[in-house]
């Protein structure tokens, strides 16, 4: 019995948060959960409800509430629009982390997390033996977003529309050291994220040729371990703790002005939640943290506010439409809407369009997809309807994850829609700008001769 | 816990994924948006068509069992918490549907559980206006706000959701439907059930289906701010302007320390200096909006306004909009809790009842901002406090019944769009008669002999 008074005790440690919640329910309009199953334990109000009734003895049953808490696509809605501004995310990660400590993790989490995800060396070996036997068990199924869906029955990846695993991680061969000592512009260390590595390495690949453009001189790491999300999400603070360490032995011995990353949940991960979470880390090394996430930016973000990009020549009026759909970890954790549209108004071949409700999540919510598909697909339904109906013939968004389920989504509708992240369409067109333009300002012959 | 064999059975009509009988299911219905205490129900209940409502509601009746019915669970006056662990709430907001909405005749008829902002912009579509509005219009439901008769900003020129309501169909304490009302102007066909059912707060019936008037949209709108050195003279020139004969379609007051405290949420460049600001809109007709406006302009400058801006764009009527959607989110912020209550003067009086209100929150040492619609004299004293502390809160409590006392000894109401629920049901009395509530007990009493629905709400337990 000493451990469930433990369990109380911790999360009455959330008290002052939890009680700024006047229970006035605009959370209802903003969560796209909510939307679809009009639960109350599945909006904010009725979580903090069942948190708090739980600290205070109200409510005596754990499982219970780590249930209803897990029913989240963490995506910040309910945050970005609440009156009381409560910290709803805060509360909901902290009490995840404290019911799991208390409950433990399942067996197969364990197995994922403490297993593969904390151990980088380990985790890329078991995608790269996945990456290469995925082959027969998938088959392309189009084109234009490189989606595939299993060659047989399965219950882990069922009907989806998927994109294959990168045969090799895309840190393995970007091989990337500063090397202008004298260089006057940003020093930048780049931070793919897992997504970007070992799924989507062309958004890696084109980071590369827009730093090299405007000159940005960049490192990136021979490791990339995990910026901790999934774990925490699950409730694992010990191993998010474990890959905080990682990341930060990887960066402290390099000089950098900035930390980018094109994942937004990167982004925001490592901005917000790595100070947040690690408040009992030992003062030098919480510098440390503090100091890291100071210096992280969206690439985004990064390309607008501080590199300053123009757009790419005369505008001439195209047939051609990009929209763009806003990643939460963004708009609503990072309040970055402006820069990626920034981004998107500077190509030279497409017309920048909004689509209705730009900001409403897709449904992917990391884990959340792969536990709760069937409601994650119907949220992402409205997305993919908003998408389709702004007549743009590709859709841009600053999350890998977000890709991947708009990808699925575009891909079942089959409407020839692509999916791309701001920085490949930006790179893609100062390739047809001109390779000798181009080349002239990259060094990425260099690179490679090295 | 409930009985197995009644989960059992609503199970068997409702269908399992609409019954709600796990502990911590049932926990998150237990509250509303007011500072009362919650009571978990015994079992909750979420049908998704008409007949699982009925058949609902009929499976309470047979087994005597009370029930309180919830759409979004917005409530202000407690009229949503369940009336006692042994009862059902019945949550509406699985049906949601519009059903039609004509534009020829001008009339919308929905299902109980439609948000409110969703059917008012269902209607905008088709070029109508449904214009009542409360601030939590972007998760109410239409069956709320007609349970509560809720107001909004508009209230002033537009009247509140009764002023909307031309038919209810609703299932009686047994579960018998009941039609009333219609889909034409006029109606004088049997007793006015309708009226009867606006504002019943769930004592005497369960909406079905709602129809509601609609009218065409004002076609040209001017928004301006009025800035002020004192309280006396933004109030006086409230009546000033109701005494020319002009109707704003909205009249809106704020306190120097709402004004402040929106001013720190924001910075949107508030006057902090000024002691009140009234943030006013009239509509109609262009060439009548030019003419009010200028009128306006006019006796804001005669009653001794020191500054007012007229929105000279889209953008700048927003700007003037967004300092009063602030009130409520930049006050709520300062404490964990807050008590918003709506005690309404006649419009004349708002001078003295702004005046009285501060001087409650100066004798109780509490924190209260004042902002609301000064125009229809409802005014939302906003009291910011911690509900943990429990001798400061009990000085609040002491706080708002003085508020009330106020309100009825200048000739006001306890309610101007929150309504009585269990907060203000035992002042009822103060501002009504002993007979009028017997009256009112006496008709629950021979609608719903077994008393099912919602007691102990408004007035009290009979």
């Amino acid at each position: 019995m000493a451990d469930i008074r433990k369990l109380v005790r911790l999360l009455n440690e959330l008290d002052e948060e939890l009680v700024c919640c006047t229970r006035c329910g605009m959370c209802q309009a903003a969560c796209p959960l909510y939307g679809e199953t009009g639960r109350e334990t599945d909006v904010a109000r009725g979580k903090l409800v069942l948190v708090e009734n739980l600290s205070k003895e109200i409510l005596d049953n754990p499982e219970a509430v780590k249930e209803r808490l897990d029913r989240c696509l963490l995506c910040g809605s309910c945050e970005a629009a609440c009156p009381s501004g409560v910290k709803i995310l805060d509360i909901f990660l902290k009490a995840r982390a404290i019911i799991t400590g208390y409950l433990g993790l399942s067996p197969v989490k364990k197995a994922i997390f403490r297993g593969f995800l904390s151990n980088p060396d380990r985790f890329d070996r078991l995608l790269r033996w996945m990456a290469r036997i995925q082959g027969p068990f998938s088959k392309q199924i189009d084109e234009t977003l490189g989606s595939s869906c299993a060659r047989f029955m399965s219950p882990v990846i069922g009907d989806r529309h998927y994109l294959p695993l990168a045969k090799t991680a895309w840190h393995k061969h970007a091989h990337r050291r500063f090397k202008r000592p004298n260089h006057s512009g940003p020093k930048v260390a780049f931070y793919p994220g897992c997504l970007i590595d070992k799924v989507l390495p062309r958004v890696g690949d084109a980071a590369m040729r827009v730093f090299d453009y405007h000159q940005v001189d960049v490192f990136v790491a021979d490791q990339v371990p995990c910026c901790g999300i999934p774990a925490l999400a699950a409730g694992d603070r010990q191993t998010f703790e474990q890959l905080v360490r990682k990341n930060i032995q990887i960066f402290e011995s390099v000089d950098y002005d900035y930390l980018i990353t094109p994942c937004a949940t990167c982004t925001s991960t490592i901005k917000k939640l790595w100070p947040l979470m690690t408040e009992n880390f030992p003062a030098a090394l919480r510098e440390k943290v503090l100091a890291i996430s100071e210096k992280t930016r969206d690439i985004n973000e990064f390309l607008v506010d501080v590199v300053n990009i123009q757009p790419i020549g005369d505008q001439p009026i195209s047939e051609k439409r990009v929209t763009y759909h806003d990643p939460c970890h963004l708009k609503k954790s990072l309040g970055i809407f402006s820069q990626p549209r920034a981004v998107l108004s500077a190509l030279p071949d497409r017309e920048f369009v909004e689509m209705r409700e730009a900001d409403r999540c897709c449904g992917m919510g990391g884990s959340f997809n792969l536990q709760h598909y069937d409601i994650s697909r119907k949220i992402g339904q409205k997305k993919s309807s908003r998408i389709i109906e702004s007549g743009a013939d590709v859709v841009a968004t600053g999350c890998p994850a977000c890709m991947m389920q708009i990808t699925d989504l575009l891909s079942h509708a089959g409407c020839g829609i692509a999916v791309k992240h701001p920085v490949e369409l930006y790179a893609e067109a100062l390739d047809k700008m001109g390779e000798t333009e181009a080349a002239a300002h990259t060094p990425a012959s260099e690179a490679k001769a090295k | 816990m409930p009985n197995k064999h009644l989960i059992k059975e609503f199970e068997k009509q409702i269908g399992r994924q609409n019954v709600m009988a796990e502990e911590a299911d049932r926990q998150a219905y237990a509250y509303d948006s007011a500072v009362l205490d919650a009571v978990v129900p015994a079992l909750v209940i979420r049908p998704t068509t008409t007949e699982e409502l009925g058949q609902t509601v009929r499976l309470c009746h047979r087994h005597g069992l009370p029930l309180t019915v919830r759409g979004s669970g917005t409530n202000l006056s407690g009229g949503t918490i369940p009336s006692s662990t042994e009862s059902v709430v019945i949550v509406t907001n699985a049906l949601a549907e519009i059903i039609e909405i004509n534009a020829q005749d001008m009339y919308g008829v929905v299902q109980p559980g439609v948000i409110t902002a969703n059917f008012a912009a269902a209607a905008a579509e088709k070029g109508l206006f449904y214009p009542p509005d409360p601030g939590s219009q972007t998760v109410s439901t239409i069956g709320g706000n007609v349970a509560e008769n809720a107001g909004g900003l508009r209230g002033l020129k537009y009247g509140v959701t009764k002023d909307y309501v031309m038919g209810i169909e609703f299932f009686d304490a047994a579960g018998e439907l009941v039609k009333s009302g219609s889909r034409t102007v006029k109606c004088a066909t049997g007793f006015n059930l309708t009226d009867l059912m606006v504002g019943s707060e769930g004592l005497l019936g369960v909406y079905s289906q709602i129809t509601l008037k609609l009218i065409p949209p004002p076609k040209a709108q001017q928004a301006m701010m009025a800035v002020f050195d004192s309280v006396e003279k933004a109030s006086e020139t409230v009546s000033a302007i109701i005494a020319s004969q002009i109707i704003p379609c909205t009249l809106e007051f704020l306190d120097n320390f709402t004004i402040r405290t929106v001013e720190d949420f924001r910075q949107a460049g508030l006057p902090v200096d000024a002691e009140a600001l009234l943030l006013i809109e009239v509509d109609g007709h262009p060439a009548e909006v030019e003419d009010d406006a200028a009128q306006i302009k006019e006796l804001c400058t005669r009653q001794g306004a020191t500054k007012i801006q007229m929105a000279q764009s889209a953008a700048e009527k927003d700007l003037i909009w967004q300092a009063r959607r602030d009130a409520l989110p930049a006050l709520a912020r300062l404490k964990p809790t807050t008590v918003l209550e709506d005690a309404t003067v006649p419009r004349s009086k708002i001078p003295e009842m702004v005046k009285r209100i501060n001087e409650i929150g100066k004798k109780y040492h509490i924190t209260i901002g004042t902002f609301g619609h000064a125009g229809d004299g409802n005014l939302h004293p906003t009291i910011l406090t911690d509900k943990r502390n429990h001798e400061e809160f009990s000085r609040v409590e002491q706080a708002i019944d003085e508020i009330f006392e106020t309100a009825l000894s200048l000739g006001g109401t306890l309610s101007g769009e929150h309504g009585i629920g269990l907060a203000k049901s035992k002042y009822l009395e103060n501002e009504t008669s002993r007979g009028t509530i017997l009256y009112s007990r006496r008709l629950k009493k021979a609608l719903d002999p077994k008393n099912i629905l919602n007691p102990g709400k408004m007035i009290g337990e009979g």
